[in-house]
């Protein structure tokens, strides 16, 4: 059976992994690489990076991380950050990365959507996704983009269902009321979105406990979850967080 | 010398890094004449069925692909270089392939409340077939991939998604060729790999 996926996501500022709370306040986490390692020994079944500051830079993603990374670890990962064309998706694939995360750059631009997934096959494009409560759109979220600040107008749902239909092959829906909460995922809308679109959602954002990735695989009908503070600070491992799924009837990889 | 078949159908990286942390250097190539004097050849492929024989055609290489295949040299196929050794593909409106293992490529169905495409780790079991495939049956690897090849005499490993059981891995004599990606597969990806290493040429 496929089990559903537990996915570190590491924030890379300046070559180094840092964690913050809705984009502020940053610790100093350590090395992307030998995180990355540590993780895929300790049982994780995918990686996330996103450099973070690269988009703001105006720099194109540390490509020198994604070549070392790929060289250490024997599991997939997907970069996202500091993607501004297809050459810079290829970039990234062909230094050894299996996915590309686009966010903003697909708001402004969806058609990145198609070309990329024309180029490299829809597995390899991920839509990421960044919606927070609001009244003003159907469905009750709103795209927000630049890290929650800006306001898109757009609706989540409506957005999700567009980019999958483009060729996205995996949305990830980072809620902005969850993101560094550690209450737990925001699980409406990962539903609403895990129910409106053919391809793999991701939930992101909030996770705190191993019992909020059970929640989010059985009650918001996520094929993965990402979790970063939780294990970044040391609270649990990933055998923590499996060994709760697994008991908590979850399709779990519990061999690594 | 062991070839990487490079035919512009995907990334070939992960692949090349997989086999060096085993301490194994590979060339990757889309030389007809490398590949016909390889000891060992590795045929990945991720993307579409159609532009991959298409490729395959323009670089001048059906040939020796069929033939490194064939002629009892180690030979390991990886993901859509797995389906393409099969006769057919439903993919594009129905492509032919290569036609090395006698059976069929479909698409997942629609409406089973799975997600196309599967996307993770999933466990394969052993057929009756299953020689060297038995010290994985039970053990989970990376599947990434909307179509799945049927299950036919040669199949080794089976795992199932969206209702359907279809092929991980088959296996002939020295030709392994698996729909997971064992260089993304973790530990378990790196002992199959170990495994083919292991196989000798008849």
């Amino acid at each position: 059976m496929l089990t559903k996926r537990v996915i570190p996501c590491l924030d890379v500022r300046n070559g180094r992994v840092t964690k913050g709370v809705k984009f502020k306040n940053n610790v100093d986490l350590g090395d992307p690489v030998e995180m990355a390692v540590g993780y895929s020994d300790g049982g994780a079944d995918e990686l996330v990076f996103y450099d973070i500051t690269a988009s703001a830079e105006h720099r194109p993603i540390d490509i020198g991380m994604v070549e070392a990374v790929a060289k250490s670890v024997r599991i997939p990962f997907a970069v996202g950050g500091g993607i501004s064309c297809v050459a810079d998706m290829e970039r990234v694939i062909l230094a050894g990365a299996e996915k590309v995360s686009v966010n903003s750059l697909a708001v402004r631009n969806p058609g990145i959507i198609a070309e990329g997934a024309k180029a490299f096959g829809a597995q390899c494009i991920v839509l990421g996704m960044d919606p927070v409560r609001s009244g003003k759109t159907p469905s009750g979220y709103e795209i927000t983009t630049r890290g929650f600040r800006e306001f898109t107008g757009m609706d989540a749902v409506e957005w999700a269902k567009r980019a999958a239909d483009l060729g996205a092959g995996e949305i990830v829906v980072n809620s902005v009321d969850a993101d560094g909460t550690r209450e737990g995922f925001e699980l409406e809308i990962t539903r609403l979105i895990a129910e409106a679109v053919g391809v793999p959602v991701v939930a992101s954002g909030g996770a705190g406990r191993p019992e909020h990735l059970v929640t989010v695989f059985r009650e918001a009908k996520a094929d993965a979850a990402i979790v970063a503070g939780m294990i970044h600070f040391g609270d649990y491992t990933i055998a923590d967080i499996k060994k709760v799924m697994h008991e908590g009837g979850v399709p779990t990889r519990m061999s690594w | 010398m062991t070839a990487i078949v490079d035919y512009r159908a995907g990334n070939l990286t992960s692949v090349k890094n997989a086999f060096a942390a085993l301490g194994v250097e590979t060339v990757v190539t889309s030389d007809p004449a490398a590949i016909a004097s390889a000891d060992r050849v590795v045929f990945p492929g991720v993307g579409a069925a159609r532009s991959a024989m298409d490729n395959l055609r323009n670089l001048g290489l059906v040939e020796v692909v069929k033939a490194a295949a064939t002629d009892g040299r180690p030979f390991l196929g990886i993901c859509l270089g797995m389906q393409i050794l099969f006769d057919h593909s439903e993919e594009d409106g129905g492509v032919d392939c290569l036609g090395i293992v006698k059976g069929g490529v479909r698409r997942f169905p629609d409406g089973t409340g799975d997600k196309i495409p599967q996307i993770g780790w999933n466990d394969v079991s052993r057929t009756e077939r299953g020689e060297c495939a038995a010290d994985f049956s039970g053990r989970e690897f990376y599947f990434v991939h909307s179509y799945y090849a049927e299950v036919v005499p040669e199949t080794s490993l089976v795992t199932e998604y969206a209702g359907v059981k279809f092929t991980a891995m088959v296996e002939r004599g020295p030709l392994w060729a698996c729909q997971f990606h064992p260089e993304k597969s973790g530990r378990v990806g790196l002992d199959l790999l170990r495994a083919w290493l292991d196989v000798r040429r008849r």
